[in-house]
């Protein structure tokens, strides 16, 4: 359905570099006796976007929150542009304000302007004058085309809009790599187009990106790799035309069956 | 319409017609009566039986309120005047014991020729909150209304004016080690050191410093003793200082039962279980009497000081508790959001947690502070000369022995006025929150 929107990427800029981004080796994760994720091996290349599909309930969204330590991991190792993640706490403030962040359900502050809502960030962050936060909002909000509704509440916009604000909000903290997790699946879907459209031209500029996603439009037209999870572990990863046309594992053509089905 | 058909219909009126007025059946006054007072046969009992009650009421208590008696020395004069005027039957009310001892319900016993003080110290505690209370005022005047507190102390006690300087500079210390010293040394230990500092400072420091400072300038008011204040400055004094300190402790309390540290939320869930589970009038009784066993021999620590801590501590266990449910109300989103974008523990909570849970837990903010203002009236009970204590010490005297109704009412009507235009503060700043937000 998205898949014609995507057609026309722009890949002059999507060049994957041999600098590693993220290092997950053998990271293992538990909820009580529950083994969440199992031996989870990933290795993240700068440039690379990254498109994570499966199962609801397989643990894709608790992997890439361990990554900016949203959640603990318990066993294993995670480097994040040369830093490990552990228990100091200096440590994970560095990585988070590196990584940025897009949700489900946006988790934009309410009480705060859209404006507000770029520059509180990076003016308490990373200490950026107000005047130069406010400038660089701007200029993101005008990526995500919404710069007239800076001073409006994040309740007056629409959902698409809101999640393109988010995705702004997090462009604001300069971050060198962005996580998503199902940043359409909220969405209505003459708006999921709009945010898949503000994701693309993310990519095209070269930013890192890992995405959980369902739109197998945009795993093809964008992503270098993508990689099937179930049951909390790494089933299968390859690239798109690979992935999509040459499925290796029973689950995962299961998987995809159900998904393209229709 | 009009618009729309101009070019299609034949005709079109011009001028619109005058709308009319609906018939009287349908309009204003009368339609309003029909269907809220007399639409069924029940609707019509309750109706009349209502209108008679409040009758009943207002007809006794009007002509007493308003044939009221406001010009005499004692009650025995009141009576006096009564008979005169309307007959010794007559039920009317003696005001007059109001106007007579005006100044002892508002300050107690506080040194007539120092009244100007209190007085003075009214107008700029009025002039303190407003930027606290109203966006509108200029966000300067809250510099003003930090430093009220303390030139508030020194007009209603007196003394030397160094003393209140020299304890502020305890928290002008405290803010420059936290600025300094939690950047190099990390947040837990530069919170640490803020509040250890100061401490130490005001141990041993700040009084010599007051002294000496006041050696060389003096700046002295006349000593006015705690034990001389009573009235409506005494409940207003006990009630303001509780819902100024009861509001940040309570909302660091919140704070720390919501916090992954162990030693931390057990200790805030058995302060806030303690004082919550104990009526106020035992925490002030231990105030008055226990406390004396504990301290060392001699010193003597204020009472009025002891019963705004307890007043304090009680309320913003109530306050926690309240702002403990804005803080559940909030989704976790919030808090991931901040998280993810490298806010540290603090700063979320300045910037993006509490101001949604305070707005959240407004009403209930303020209905604890209603109660604080009240329960300041339970000092009776322990010997301060609030409001009540001042009424029964007037009913005590020869001149008003008898008296007490009116006394009763026009505290009761002070309270009332006090407590209503908090509630209504609060309905207006929920309404301007919900407009600003959406
Ligand atoms: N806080 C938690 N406590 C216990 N179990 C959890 C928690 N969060 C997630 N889970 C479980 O972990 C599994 C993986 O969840 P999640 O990563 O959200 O899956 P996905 O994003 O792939 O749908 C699910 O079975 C879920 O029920
Ligand atoms: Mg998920």
């Amino acid at each position: 359905m998205q898949q014609q929107a995507t057609d026309t990427v722009d890949r002059s800029h999507m060049t994957v570099s041999d600098e590693v981004a993220i290092q997950i080796t053998k990271m293992n994760k538990w909820y009580g006796n529950f083994h969440v994720l199992r031996d989870i091996d990933l290795t993240v290349h700068r440039g690379e976007r990254i498109v994570i599909a499966g199962p609801s309930g397989s643990g894709k969204s608790t992997m890439i929150r361990c990554i900016n330590r949203l959640e603990e991991h318990q066993a294993g190792q995670i480097v994040v542009d040369g830093t490990e993640l552990g228990s100091d706490l200096k440590n994970i403030d560095k990585i988070r304000s590196e990584v940025g962040m897009v949700f489900q359900h946006f988790n934009l502050f309410p009480h705060l302007t859209i404006l507000e809502n770029c520059t509180l960030a990076p003016i308490w962050v990373r200490k950026v004058p107000k005047k130069e936060a406010e400038a660089t909002a701007m200029h993101f909000l005008e990526k995500v085309k919404i710069p007239e509704q800076a001073h409006k509440y994040p309740g007056q916009l629409s959902g698409g809009q809101q999640q393109r604000v988010a995705i702004a909000r997090s462009l604001c903290m300069k971050p060198r790599i962005m996580l998503f997790d199902e940043p359409t699946s909220a969405l209505d879907p003459e708006m999921i187009k709009e945010v898949l459209d503000t994701m693309v031209s993310l990519a095209e500029e070269g930013m890192t990106m890992l995405c959980v996603t369902h739109e197998m439009g945009f795993a093809q037209a964008v992503a270098n790799r993508v990689i099937f999870m179930d049951a909390g572990q790494i089933v299968e990863q390859n690239e798109p035309k690979a992935f999509f046309n040459n499925p290796q594992h029973e689950r995962t053509k299961l998987f995809l069956s159900q998904i393209l089905g229709h | 319409m009009s618009d729309t058909h101009a070019q299609t219909v034949a005709y079109v009126r011009e001028t619109m017609v005058e709308q009319k007025e609906p018939p009287l059946s349908q309009s204003g006054a009368y339609k309003w009566i029909h269907e809220n007072m007399f639409s069924t046969p029940l609707n019509v009992i309750l109706t009349v039986v209502s209108l008679f009650v409040i009758w009943t009421v207002l007809s006794h208590v009007l002509p007493w309120a308003v044939m009221g008696i406001w010009d005499a020395d004692s009650l025995a004069q009141c009576r006096e005047i009564r008979d005169q005027l309307y007959g010794a039957d007559a039920s009317v009310a003696c005001w007059a014991v109001i106007s007579e001892r005006w100044n002892q319900l508002l300050f107690g016993f506080y040194p007539p020729e120092l009244y100007w003080r209190p007085v003075l110290a009214f107008v700029l505690f009025l002039a303190a909150i407003a930027p606290v209370l109203f966006a509108s005022v200029p966000r300067k005047m809250l510099w003003f209304s930090a430093a009220a507190p303390f030139v508030l102390y020194w007009l209603l006690w007196g003394g030397s004016l160094w003393g209140p300087i020299a304890v502020a500079a305890g928290f002008a210390l405290g803010a420059v080690v936290m600025r300094f010293a939690a950047p190099a040394l990390g947040a837990l230990a530069g919170v640490l050191l803020a509040i250890l500092v100061p401490l130490l400072y005001w141990f041993l420091i700040s009084g010599p410093l007051a002294g000496a400072l006041n050696a060389v300038i003096p700046l002295e008011l006349v000593n006015v003793r705690s034990n001389d204040m009573g009235g409506f400055m005494l409940a207003m004094i006990i009630g303001v200082s509780g819902i100024a300190l009861s509001l940040p402790l309570g909302i660091v309390l919140a704070l720390g039962r919501q916090s992954d540290l162990f030693i931390i939320n057990k200790c805030s869930v058995f302060f806030i279980e303690v004082i919550r589970g104990v009526p106020l009038i035992v925490w002030l009784f231990t105030a008055s009497l226990l406390l004396n066993y504990f301290l060392p021999p001699g010193t003597n620590f204020d009472l009025m000081l002891r019963v705004i801590i307890m007043v304090t501590l009680f309320s913003s266990a109530y306050i926690a508790e309240v702002v403990r449910g804005g803080l559940a109300a909030l989704p976790k989103g919030q808090y991931e959001a901040a998280d993810a974008l490298g806010l540290d523990y603090w700063k979320s909570m300045r910037l993006i947690i509490l101001p949604q849970a305070l707005k959240i837990s407004i009403p209930g903010i303020v209905n604890t502070f209603i109660g604080l203002f009240k329960d300041t009236t339970l000092v009776v009970f322990i010997g301060l000369l609030d409001p009540i204590g001042l009424s029964n010490a007037i009913r005590a005297s020869t001149d008003w022995n008898g008296i007490y109704w009116e006394l009763f009412v026009f505290i009761g009507l002070c309270f009332f006025i006090f407590c209503f235009s908090m509630g209504r503060y609060s309905l207006f700043l929920e309404k301007k929150l919900r407009r600003e937000h959406r």
